[in-house]
């Protein structure tokens, strides 16, 4: 390990190699003619339980594979019917499924009740370990009313909850599933998914084929690949070079600026997704005795901050300068809020009002961000006085500290899993947990109504009182929301999705 | 012979405990295991229930006692990230890098000798000049790029070779001739040195005075003595091939020791970390005290200094 160069050497050499690598020749026609998708990731997916994945390679995977109650359509935001062929709410905690009938698994194995219950009530266990209690923890128990019927009963109201059943929530063989558990799942995955695991060698290759059995009425049906092959490829150099030469036909998360050197020789499309960049304020941090408690100090911050400039400089894309803590695309993130425009003068007079016409010196740390942006920050904040010490760490270090109330500042990034719901961002930040290092009662009250409520326009309503408080005190710096470039052969037709899920049981070839 | 490779084993396995203590340390140093194994998206009170499940809650000091507790019994635990046994992801990444490692090194042997050899004969001649080219472009073209730069010409332009992956044999080619090129100078600079200054002692001269002719004189008197620096040199460059080979690794996507080791490092995957340090250390101790032994066989002045 002390072979490892530095990383800003090691990041400004590897440009000039992408400069030659994008240099280089047209590419050449790929897999059109044996139907073969060639996929490469550059992190390795996690083991294919999707109960226990946190990464979005492996849920990728995993959503190929098995499928959920529910499903949603992203084009028109509705909740279509999967493996529960309809649902209804009978009570305020309980709803009951009619599941479809005719549905075979992997195996052969016919699709019944017995297996959402046997799913669920093992997946909801706290010896299962499930990786995001989030996902589970609403289930209270899941009841077999007939073969094809079942009742589930929430523990508590949750409004995420039919969010999560679409599609996050995969149903499993309950017969191999019982006998073999999490393990044999990862090893063996069995689904009714549209596409069927034929080989692994885990996190390095996988090798899946269409599922021909898929069930008639499934939301993900029509796929017309053949085969996909998914490899594990670190260096981003190494997927543009084997993209070039047609041994790849999809890749993604490339950086902006190679995604411009890239464009013309591939297809290149940019793509907004869920995911959210922020500097987290602290009034609470340092025994709530530091400058960022008060909230002169905090507007000042953000009318100091050229977010503008950092975004078309290092985002580029899709991205856009957001007002508000979530994703405009989430339901409940209302757009009609206070908004801080770029103005250094601005910022000034409310630091010399709030007694700090000389500056202070603030620590913020930074993780999962690119230093650039942290150091843009830090540039435009040094313009009135303010001297922004920067860490960059691990999320874990930083969510560490930030947790502990060290810190003042935090810059970093929030996927709400995906999904397009504000409840999925805001009552983690600023619900009273241990996230939330702002304490305000009233927005903590307004979200939990928001996300229990089963009324929609209760749910709207209260979101957005929460969204104005907070726009309004500045407890947040919303950055931009982010997007991902994808790279591909020009002869696929792939549409990417904000929820950061691949779905390439809808790509063809042109 | 016997007591100094006892004193050498007492001092191998002390090695491996301070590596393997101070590694443990510094994994808990880096950042709290449990909020990176929950993820970027986990909550707070994900990364609670994940501290309980694996233990992350217990003194420091009883948890490695635990892993040395089940390490010496052979068991390197599960890993987190995988959830599958330590020793099976181990065993299916090993002979990627063993492989790569193996042959780098005598890729690097094969060429850095001779050339050694042959630049210390005349000295500034114009074997020396290429040779000197050679080691100082090896030495300062980084190895990532070099690498990227060999899938360009030969991967994308020509196509004689695969780019990337480890699926056949050729998928070596590159990477093995990439590694060897970073061993390599090291090797040969210290062969010629070794030989310049052998070559220019009384015993060598007296034997070329006898009339010896010079392949003897060389091989047999000259390069005995010279390679004693080499085999210690050697044994430390194979233990670097094999530990760190990381950028090659990624660079080719060949799936090794190294890069598992980087990957589970920065998602916490603290047993399979432990695991591979100690293996790794196991290894480095292993040929460092074959190469004294080695030098000890080939110099009976260094038995007794020991």
């Amino acid at each position: 390990m002390t072979y490892l160069p530095s990383k800003r050497i090691m990041s400004s050499i590897a440009a000039l190699a992408a400069c030659t690598i994008l240099s280089t020749g047209t590419p050449v026609l790929a897999d059109k003619a044996d139907n073969t998708l060639n996929v490469a990731f550059a992190a390795e997916p996690e083991p294919l339980d999707t109960y226990k994945i946190a990464g979005r390679q492996g849920l990728i995977l995993a959503r190929h594979i098995y499928d959920g109650l529910l499903y949603k359509d992203l084009d028109t935001n509705e909740i279509v019917p999967a493996l529960a062929e309809s649902w209804e709410f009978t009570g305020p905690l309980t709803m009951e499924f009619n599941l479809r009938k005719g549905v075979k698994f992997h195996n052969g194995a016919d699709f019944t009740a017995d297996d959402v219950v046997t799913t669920l009530n093992t997946v909801i266990t706290p010896e299962y370990g499930t990786r995001y209690s989030i996902s589970v923890d609403w289930i209270e128990s899941v009841e077999k009313l007939d073969d094809y019927k079942v009742s589930i009963n929430m523990s508590k109201p949750f409004a995420g909850a039919v969010e999560m059943l679409a599609d996050a929530l995969p149903m499993y063989p309950h017969e191999f599933f019982e006998e073999n558990g999490s393990s044999g799942m990862a090893s063996t995955p069995i689904g009714t998914g549209p596409y069927k695991l034929v080989s692994q060698e885990p996190g390095i290759r996988y090798e899946l084929e269409r599922f021909d059995d898929h069930y008639e009425g499934s939301p993900k049906a029509g796929a017309t690949i053949d085969k996909i092959v998914v490899r594990t490829i670190p260096e981003m150099n190494t997927q543009y070079a084997e993209l070039m030469s047609g041994d790849l036909d999809w890749i993604w998360r490339i950086p902006p600026d190679q995604a411009d050197r890239l464009e013309g020789r591939v297809q290149i499309v940019s793509a907004p997704i869920m995911r959210i960049g922020y500097v987290g304020f602290a009034p609470e941090s340092l025994g709530g005795d530091s400058p960022i408690a008060d909230k002169r100090v905090r507007q000042a911050l953000i009318h100091a901050t050229n977010r503008q400039a950092i975004v078309d400089a290092f985002a580029g894309g899709a991205s856009k300068v957001l007002n508000t803590p979530c994703n405009p695309a989430q339901f409940g993130c209302d757009q009609d809020v206070v908004s801080y425009d770029y103005n250094p003068e601005k910022a000034r007079e409310l630091l010399a009002e709030a007694g700090y016409e000389d500056g202070f010196e603030l620590e913020m740390v930074f993780a999962a961000m690119p230093r650039s942006t942290a150091e843009a920050i830090a540039a435009d904040l040094a313009n009135v006085g303010v001297s922004l010490i920067l860490n960059e760490q691990q999320y874990s270090a930083g969510i560490g500290q930030w947790r502990a109330k060290e810190l003042p500042a935090f810059f970093s990034n929030w996927g709400s899993y995906g999904i397009g719901d504000a409840v999925f961002i805001l009552s983690n930040f600023f619900g009273g947990g241990a996230d939330d290092l702002v304490q305000d009662k009233q927005v903590a009250d307004w979200l939990a109504v928001a996300d229990t409520s089963s009324d929609r326009d209760v749910r709207a309503e209260n979101y957005s009182l929460a969204v104005k408080k907070i726009a309004d005190e500045a407890y947040w710096m919303p950055m931009y929301n982010f997007n991902v470039n994808y790279g591909m052969s020009n002869d696929l037709d792939f549409t990417p999705h904000p929820d950061e899920f691949a779905r390439w049981w809808m790509a063809s070839w042109k | 012979m016997l007591a100094f490779i006892a004193k050498r084993l007492v001092v191998a396995f002390c090695v491996c405990v301070t590596v393997s203590a101070i590694s443990f340390a510094l994994m808990f140093l880096s950042g709290d295991p449990a909020i990176a194994i929950a993820g970027a998206g986990g909550r707070a009170q994900d990364a609670e229930a994940i501290r309980i499940a694996y233990g992350f809650d217990r003194p420091l000091i009883v948890q490695y006692l635990d892993w040395v507790g089940s390490a010496l019994t052979g068991d390197l635990g599960q890993s987190i990230y995988f959830n599958i046994p330590v020793s099976e992801i181990i065993g299916n990444r090993i002979s990627v890098t063993m492989w790569l490692g193996v042959l780098s090194f005598l890729l690097a042997l094969v060429v850095a000798v001779p050339l050694g050899i042959a630049a210390a004969l005349r000295p500034n001649g114009w074997i020396d000049r290429i040779a000197l080219v050679l080691a100082v472009t090896g030495q300062a073209i980084p190895s990532f790029w070099l690498g990227l730069m060999a899938i360009v010409v030969f991967g994308v332009w020509y196509g004689w070779v695969p780019i990337s992956g480890a699926k056949t044999w050729q998928g070596f080619i590159l990477p093995v001739i990439v590694l060897s090129y970073y061993a390599m100078p090291a090797m040969m600079r210290i062969t010629r040195s070794g030989m310049i200054d052998v070559l220019a002692t009384d015993y060598v001269r007296a034997a070329r005075a006898k009339g010896l002719p010079m392949r003897v004189v060389i091989f047999r008197h000259a390069l005995r003595n010279a390679v004693l620096p080499l085999v210690s040199l050697a044994a430390v460059q194979l233990g670097l091939l094999l530990s760190g080979s990381i950028v090659i690794e990624s660079v080719f996507a060949l799936n090794g020791l190294g890069r598992l080791a980087w990957e589970s490092l920065l998602r916490s995957d603290l047993p399979v970390v432990q695991a591979i340090i100690l293996i790794l250390s196991l290894l480095y101790v292993a040929l460092t005290t074959f190469a004294d032994i080695l030098n000890a066989v080939l110099d009976p002045r260094l038995r007794g200094a020991n």
